[in-house]
Order: C-alpha cells, then sequence, then structure tokens
C-alpha cells in the first residue's frame, strides 16, 4: 500500500554487536509486519560508530562531516526510527546521546521510534524509558509505547521476541497513521525553527514578522493608538 | 576589489614556544601588523571588539584611529562593532570621530556578539540579542543623517532633541556592513538601507553562507539601491601560506589544533575540505579564494584571518609579506578580469559617498550655532539651519 522508509540507528561499537543484533530483531519483525500489511520498507542503517571521527568537529563547530550528513538526510526521509544504545555507567552511550544532541531540534519532530537499549545487567532496564525517551520527547519524536531492553539473560528469554513484536507492532501502526506527516502538513509552522534547521530543510523567510518590520525601520513599541491610557496618546 | 585582514584581537599561548605575549605586547604588535597590511598593498585592516580577556581589543575606535594616523591609504574597519551591548549614542558619537580622524578611511561592521555573560555587563540580555540589534541600527542609522533626533524605541532611554556631535565627515555617514551568518533579519536590514553584507565564511562550508547572500541581492534589489549584482558584499576567509603545500602545514598544524575556536575538534584536513580555510602554497590559496567568487558571485571585499590561535607576530608578518607579494596580486586580476562590469569593483569610498550626496557641489560642513545653554528644544543647532533661527527670535 505505501512504501515506507525505515532509519536504524546503532550505537553499538563492538563486532558483532548486541545492540546491533537488539535493533536489526526489531527492524525485522517492522519489515515483516509492515509486509504482511500490504507495505513495502526501505531500511538504512545509520552506525554511529562510522560517524566517530566526524563527530569531535560536530560536538565542537557543528561541523557536519559527509557521514554525518548523509545521517541527517536518511533520518529526515525516513517515516519511521530504530533507535538502539549500548547503555553504558547507568546511561545510553555518550555515541548515541552525542549523536542526537548534534541534531536540529526539529528534524525528528513527530515521528514513530522504537527505543530499544542493551546492558551486561538488569539494573540498567530503566534507561530506555527514564533516560532515553525524554531526550527523544524534547526531540517532539514520537517513541512507541514499548521501549526494548536486552540485559544478558533477555536473550534467552523468549519474552523479548514478545515485546519486540509488540513494539514493532506499535511503530508500523504509528507509520500507517501518517502522524508524522500530518503534524509536518498542517502543524509544522506551530513548531521551533531556527532558520536552515530541520536538517537545511526550513529556509522559508517571513517577511511578515514583528522583527522583519523592525529591520526595515519600524518599531516594536506598541502602537499608542491602541491604548487609550499610553501618554503618548496626551 | 579590496583586500586586508581581521582581527579578532585573542591573546593566545603560543603553542610551539609555550609563550603568552602580555597585553602590551600584542596591542603593540597588532599596531605593527596594521601598518605592514599597508605596506604589502593591502586595503583593509579589521579588528573585532570583545570585553572579556584574552581579547584586548575593548576600544576599536582608538586603535583604528592610531592606525590611520600611522598610514596613509589603509581602510580601518571593525570586524565586528558590537551593535547590540554598544549603545548606538556612543557607536554614532565614536565612529564619526573616527571618521574625522581618518580623513574617511574607515567603515564599520555591525554584529551581535554571542557571548552571554557579556550582555548583563552592559545591561542588556542575550535573549533580545537579535531585536536590539535592528532596533540599535535603526537609531544610529538615523543619528547620522539627522541633526536634531526625536527617538524612542523598546529598549534605550527615549532621546528628544538629540544631535549626535561630530557630524559625519562631510556630513556623509560613514559606510555600515552588516555581518551575519545565519540570520535572515540582519540580511533583510542591510538590503532596507542599502548598506553592505559580510558573511564571514570561517566555520562552514560555503554553501551554508550562500542562500542569506542571494536572498541578501534580491532584497537590495527589491528596496531598489541597485541591481542584484550592485549588491555590496564582504567575505572572510583564513589562510596559511608557506613556499609548499606540505611546509604551510607543517608550520600551521600546532597552532590550528589548539586554536581556541576550532582546536581539538576537527582535523586540519577535514576543516579544509569541509569549510573555507586554505593552507596550503600561494597557488592553492589563490585557487581555494577563487572559488569563493564562483559560489557567491562578484564581491567586494575580502578579508583574510591570519594572526589568530597564538601565531608569533614575525609569522604574522611573514604571512602579510606572502600575501601582498605571491597571493593578492594575482586575486586582484584573475578577479578583475572576471568580473561583471555590472558589479561594483569596490565598496563604496567616503569620495564615493561624497560625491553619490554632492556630485560636484562642496560638501556641507556644519557649523553649530553659539552655545545658548539649551541645545535640546527648537530646531538644528547648526548654523545652516532656517528652523534654528525661527524658534528663537532675537529681541
Amino acid at each position: 500500500m505505501t512504501d515506507f522508509r525505515l532509519a536504524v540507528v546503532s550505537a553499538g561499537v563492538s563486532d558483532p554487536s548486541s545492540t546491533k543484533l537488539l535493533a536489526d530483531r526489531a527492524t525485522q519483525r517492522v519489515t515483516a509486519l509492515a509486509r504482511e500489511r500490504g507495505h513495502a520498507v526501505t531500511v538504512t542503517t545509520i552506525d554511529l560508530r562510522e560517524l566517530l571521527q566526524e563527530l569531535p568537529a560536530a560536538l565542537s563547530n557543528q561541523l557536519l562531516g559527509p557521514r554525518f550528513t548523509r545521517a541527517v538526510d536518511e533520518l529526515l526521509a525516513a517515516d519511521a526510527i530504530v533507535a538502539a544504545a549500548p547503555v553504558y555507567k547507568a546511561g545510553a552511550s555518550g555515541l548515541f546521546t552525542s549523536f542526537f544532541q548534534v541534531l536540529d531540534n526539529d528534524l525528528l519532530i513527530g515521528k514513530p521510534v522504537i527505543l530499544a537499549a542493551t546492558a551486561g545487567t538488569a539494573r540498567h532496564a530503566l534507561v530506555v524509558d527514564e533516560e532515553m525517551r525524554a531526550l527523544f520527547a524534547y526531540l517532539r519524536a514520537l517513541p512507541v509505547p514499548t521501549s526494548l531492553f536486552a540485559s544478558t539473560e533477555d536473550w534467552t528469554d523468549t519474552a523479548l521476541g514478545t515485546r519486540i513484536d509488540r513494539a514493532a507492532r506499535e511503530l508500523v501502526l504509528l507509520m500507517e497513521s501518517g502522524f508524522a506527516r500530518a503534524v509536518r502538513d498542517d502543524a509544522w509552522g506551530a513548531y521551533q525553527h531556527t532558520y536552515g534547521s530541520g536538517g537545511g530543510t526550513e529556509v522559508d523567510i517571513d517577511l511578515n514578522s514583528d522583527l522583519m518590520r523592525l529591520a526595515t525601520g519600524g518599531s516594536l513599541r506598541p502602537d499608542p493608538d491602541e491604548d487609550p491610557f499610553d501618554p503618548r496618546n496626551g | 576589489m579590496q583586500f586586508g585582514i581581521m582581527s579578532v584581537s585573542d591573546i593566545t599561548r603560543d603553542p610551539v614556544t609555550g609563550h603568552t605575549p602580555s597585553e602590551a605586547e600584542r596591542i603593540e604588535n597588532i599596531v605593527r601588523i596594521a601598518t605592514h597590511a599597508e605596506e604589502v598593498g593591502l586595503d583593509v585592516f579589521a579588528i573585532g571588539e570583545h570585553h572579556n580577556p584574552p581579547f584586548f581589543s575593548s576600544s576599536p575606535t582608538t586603535l583604528l584611529a592610531h592606525i590611520a594616523a600611522l598610514t596613509t591609504t589603509l581602510t580601518v574597519t571593525t570586524s565586528t562593532t558590537l551593535i547590540t551591548t554598544n549603545d548606538p549614542v556612543r557607536l554614532a558619537e565614536e565612529y564619526a570621530m573616527l571618521q574625522h580622524l581618518a580623513k574617511g578611511r574607515m567603515d564599520l561592521m555591525l554584529g551581535r556578539g554571542n557571548t552571554a555573560p557579556v550582555y548583563p555587563w552592559f545591561g542588556q540580555d542575550i535573549r533580545q540579542g537579535l531585536p536590539l540589534a535592528l532596533e540599535n541600527y535603526n537609531l544610529l542609522h538615523r543619528l547620522w543623517r539627522e541633526d536634531v533626533v526625536d527617538w524612542e524605541g523598546q529598549f534605550r532611554t527615549p532621546l528628544q532633541g538629540f544631535t549626535s556631535t561630530p557630524r559625519p565627515l562631510d556630513d556623509v555617514p560613514p559606510f555600515v556592513w552588516h555581518g551575519s551568518i545565519r540570520t535572515p533579519e540582519i540580511a533583510e536590514q542591510a538590503a532596507f538601507y542599502g548598506n553592505g553584507y559580510f558573511a564571514n565564511n570561517i566555520f562552514w562550508p560555503k554553501e551554508h553562507y550562500k542562500r542569506l547572500i542571494t536572498f541578501y541581492r534580491q532584497r537590495f534589489e527589491h528596496y531598489g539601491h541597485g541591481s542584484r549584482k550592485q549588491a555590496v558584499i564582504g567575505l572572510g576567509g583564513q589562510a596559511f601560506i608557506a613556499k609548499n603545500s606540505q611546509d604551510a602545514h607543517d608550520q600551521f598544524r600546532p597552532y590550528f589544533n589548539e586554536a581556541p575556536v576550532y582546536g581539538n575538534g576537527p582535523t586540519m584536513e577535514d576543516f579544509e575540505e569541509m569549510t573555507p580555510l586554505s593552507v596550503g602554497s600561494p597557488q592553492e590559496v589563490i585557487d581555494k579564494t577563487l572559488t569563493f567568487r564562483e559560489a557567491f558571485g562578484d564581491y567586494q571585499r575580502q578579508l583574510f584571518l591570519i594572526d589568530h590561535a597564538g601565531l608569533p607576530v614575525d609569522m604574522v608578518l611573514n604571512q602579510l609579506d606572502l600575501l601582498g607579494e605571491h597571493v593578492v596580486p594575482v586575486l586582484r586580476a584573475e578577479l578583475e578580469s572576471r568580473r561583471d562590469p555590472e558589479a561594483p569593483a569596490n565598496p563604496p569610498s567616503h569620495a564615493d559617498l561624497v560625491k553619490a550626496k554632492y556630485g560636484d557641489q562642496a560638501p556641507r560642513q556644519p557649523r553649530p550655532n553659539a552655545n545658548r545653554g539649551d541645545n535640546v528644544t527648537g530646531g538644528s543647532p547648526y548654523q545652516d539651519s532656517e528652523s534654528a533661527a525661527d524658534s528663537y527670535p532675537t529681541l
């Protein structure tokens, strides 16, 4: 029915990586479920390890290298995202958070996201909901209700498969709803943008703003005619 | 086409020798650098404005007046003058004074300043930075064009019957550039007033600056100041030159790696590839600089940043020699041969502006009336204004 684009962001750095494995399992379920419902899915993988060399410039100067730029373009084009991080020291890895902190605030508005994390111990289980979810709330993305978390023991537990299935189904339903596109079409102007944000797509210039009137010799002061008590009405 | 250098006035430890210049040393050296710029045939020297260590340039007009006195052809300017935290009344007064002392060999570039703590030191708030910049310039513009100004705005104490003195040289205001890299309102203001637009062209791929420059050109034409091609554009850039590419890289690398703004971030090679930085032989610097014109169209002023990041003064003077001998003459010839005849060759000089205002007539030379103890009521305080006589009938 529809051709969806899915961007898979993985911050796993080992090879093989359990984080990438979890992202892949979620991606496979999303693809399979979408196909069952008659959609095609194009998957792009953004392996954050490959962006490591460009990260210093991005963090220090907002200077995005070619790989970073490609990643931004993929996220912009994506209908949905799978975002997976390893948990280090009770938080999503620095690479993962750094990547999303560099992005424009308005790049991911309304996009459905499966949040996934892996860890060596179940004691990290709430990192997805308490930390990663907050980051995506700030970005005004739309994380699905079911978060994915896998520590060592989960890999042999069928319950993980059930959760993956549930999260995948939620993501497909949200993609089908067309929410992100509807937001972009109907409510985009109600979100804050800066010139050149949205991955370089926000380049419309509103010549009718108060600031533009000020730029062209106008005043920010309210018109005295509108206020009967303004002393300037003498 | 004008070529020059711009300094941010940082006092930075030399990462090779470990030497940090004293303020006295660095201030003395900047004067040597500026005067040498004229000696090697450059046209412009620009100084930044900062109000916190490790920078020295809190009083750009004092420095520039001194440099103007030591030179004969150099145009002195700023990169940038803070239009947010400075009172526009003081800017009108100080820069008009500089204009007189420099005999018109000056202009200025306005910028907002992005150091948040500086704003409250001057009673301002960085969150209001953009409206402050816009409103302050609106006032500055009038202060230089109207003898007596009544004015009321959002940020500054209102003015009643205020005269900014001295009036600009020949009653022709200094040419103004608006510096901006991501703010359409600033480009719009530059276009509205027919002023120049400057993109620092340092940190990002040049494509980043292209959109706003195109917008400025369109709006310049829209407001009737001339065609798009006649819009006045300046660009920054940074270069490090040596006889051959490898030497340039070897010499500049330690300074790049620890430079205050981008040090410890991108590699020098990545920065060269992604931004307008050129490190290399004269020919490499020439080739890269020529790409600016291809991207932005004909422009009128090119300023290079060459004295930052702890580079020792002898090396900076040597960079000026190389620029003046091997780079700028070639760029002048190349750019002039490629220039669209419709595009101006240079930004307007004081002489151009005088001619535009008066033609062949003698310029106005304002002479104040005798002090009447009250210069705030009535008309103009200048002798050539009739309204002054009207408001004070003689007995």
